[in-house]
C-alpha cells in the first residue's frame, strides 16, 4: 500500500481525508484505485481522453510523473504520491 | 570600464559562481548565477525592465496610466523602482501573507500596495489584479505570468550570459514561478548548446495557501510550456529554508528561500549524474526574508509559517 496525499481542493470527493492508502505498483494502478473507491474524483483527475487534468499535477518521491513515466511511472510501498492543484507560482 | 548612464541601465550582468561545497559529488561542479546582484536585488530586475519597456514599445502607457501587476514581490519591488526612475505610478496586488520588507520597498519606491488573501496564494493575487484592470481603464497591466517580454529576456540576457560564463554547462535548474526564466534559458540552451538538459524546482504549497473551490480555479501561466523541461522537482518549504541555512554556513552566500529550493533540486539532478557541470540561477538574497526568521527561528517552532502562514515565493 501506498500514501496518496489529497489536496485541500479533492478533500470532498474523499469524505475530508488528507491521505488515503491505496494498493498499486504504477501511478496509473494507484488513482485507478483511488477513483474506484471514491467515484467523484474521476472527473476531476482525468480529462476526457483519460490523460491527467492539466491542472492537476502528481509527483513520486518528490517528482512530476510527466516528467517520468506519467501513469507508467512504477511506484514503491514506501513512496509517496502527492497530488496537488497547479497554482500560480510566486514571482 | 565605463559607468552606466542611470540605475536601470545596470541591470543583468550578474556574477556567476562555483558552489563546490553544495555539490553532493566532486565529480559534478554546481554553479549559481547570483541575481541578487540586481540593482534591486532579484532576476526581476530583468523581467520589470523588459515589461516596461513593451508597454513603452506598444503605446500603452498614457499620461493617465497606472502600472497594475500581481506579485509576491520581486517583480513589484523592481516595477516601482524602474517606475520610479522613470516618472510611472505602479500599484501591486499582493498576497497579505507576504513578509514586512517585500511592502517596505514595494512603498519606498513610490508603489501603491493592494492587499489579497494569502489564502488564495499568488492565484489570488492574479485574480484580483485581472478583476481590477477590467474595472478601471487606467490601470495597465504588463501581466507577467502571459507576457512574451517575460521569457525573451531571459532568453536575450540571461541565457546568453549563462553560456558565455560556463560553455561546459550539462543541466541548469531554476525556479518554477511564472515560467520566464525557464523557457527563455531554455530556448536559449536549446539553440545554441543542444543536449542541455532543464529541471524546475516548484514549492510545496501548504494547505493554508490552496484555498481554490475546484480544479478549474487552477493556474498554468501562458507563457509557460511543460514540454521545454526535462523534470520538475517539489519542494517543501521547510526544506528550503534548511537549505538556504547550509548555504550560508558552507559558502557564505546569503539567499532568498526560492534558492534553497532551486539548491534542493539541484543536488538531486546532480545526485542522478555521474559527472558533469549543474547551473542554478539564485533569483534573490535573504535581506527581504529577515524578519520571517529564515535564518534564526527554529524550524518545528515556525512550522505553521512554513505551511503557508508566510509567502515564501
Amino acid at each position: 500500500m501506498s500514501v496518496v496525499r489529497i489536496p485541500p481542493v479533492l478533500r470532498a470527493n474523499v469524505g475530508g481525508s488528507k491521505q488515503i492508502e491505496v494498493a498499486g505498483s504504477t501511478v496509473g494502478e494507484l488513482l485507478e484505485g483511488l477513483v474506484a473507491a471514491h467515484p467523484g474524483l474521476r472527473d476531476q483527475l482525468f480529462s476526457a481522453d483519460g490523460e491527467l487534468n492539466r491542472f492537476v499535477n502528481v509527483y513520486v518521491d518528490g517528482q512530476d510523473v510527466r516528467y517520468l513515466d506519467g501513469k507508467a511511472t512504477p511506484v514503491e510501498p514506501r513512496d509517496e504520491l502527492v497530488i496537488l492543484p497547479a497554482m500560480a507560482g510566486g514571482a | 570600464m565605463s559607468a552606466y548612464p542611470d540605475i536601470v541601465s545596470a541591470i543583468g550582468h550578474t556574477p556567476l559562481v562555483e558552489i563546490a561545497r553544495m555539490s553532493p559529488k566532486p565529480a559534478v561542479r554546481l554553479f549559481a548565477k547570483l541575481e541578487m546582484a540586481n540593482p534591486t536585488g532579484s532576476v526581476k530586475d530583468r523581467v520589470a525592465k523588459a515589461l516596461i519597456e513593451d508597454l513603452e514599445a506598444t503605446g500603452r502607457l498614457g499620461p493617465d496610466s497606472i502600472i497594475l501587476e500581481p506579485t509576491s514581490g520581486n517583480t513589484g519591488i523592481a516595477l516601482a523602482m524602474i517606475a520610479r526612475r522613470k516618472g510611472y505610478r505602479v500599484a501591486l496586488v499582493m498576497p497579505d501573507n507576504i513578509t514586512a520588507e517585500r511592502r517596505q520597498m514595494a512603498d519606498l519606491f513610490g508603489a501603491e500596495v493592494i492587499d489579497s488573501p494569502g489564502a488564495l496564494g499568488s492565484n489570488g493575487a492574479v485574480a484580483l489584479a485581472k478583476e481590477l484592470a477590467a474595472a478601471d481603464p487606467r490601470y495597465v497591466m504588463p501581466y507577467q505570468y502571459g507576457n512574451e517580454a517575460n521569457p525573451r529576456v531571459h532568453e536575450t540576457t540571461t541565457g546568453p550570459e549563462i553560456l558565455a560564463d560556463c560553455p561546459e554547462i550539462d543541466a541548469f535548474v531554476a525556479g518554477l514561478g511564472t515560467g520566464g526564466t525557464l523557457m527563455g534559458v531554455a530556448r536559449y540552451l536549446r539553440r545554441a548548446k543542444p543536449g542541455v538538459r532543464i529541471y524546475a524546482a516548484e514549492p510545496l504549497p501548504g494547505d493554508a495557501v490552496q484555498g481554490l473551490r475546484s480544479l478549474e480555479e487552477g493556474f498554468v501561466p501562458e507563457i509557460f510550456d511543460p514540454g521545454m523541461l526535462d523534470g520538475k522537482y517539489l519542494v517543501s518549504n521547510r526544506d528550503a529554508v534548511a537549505a538556504l541555512r547550509e548555504l550560508v554556513l558552507r559558502e557564505g552566500i546569503f539567499a532568498g528561500p526560492s534558492c534553497g529550493a532551486i539548491l534542493v533540486a539541484a543536488v538531486r539532478v546532480a545526485a542522478a549524474m555521474e559527472r558533469g557541470t549543474i547551473v542554478t540561477l539564485f533569483p534573490d538574497g535573504g535581506w527581504k526574508y529577515l524578519s520571517a526568521g529564515a535564518f534564526t527561528r527554529d524550524l518545528d517552532e515556525m512550522e505553521a509559517d512554513l505551511e503557508g502562514g508566510v509567502s515564501w515565493w
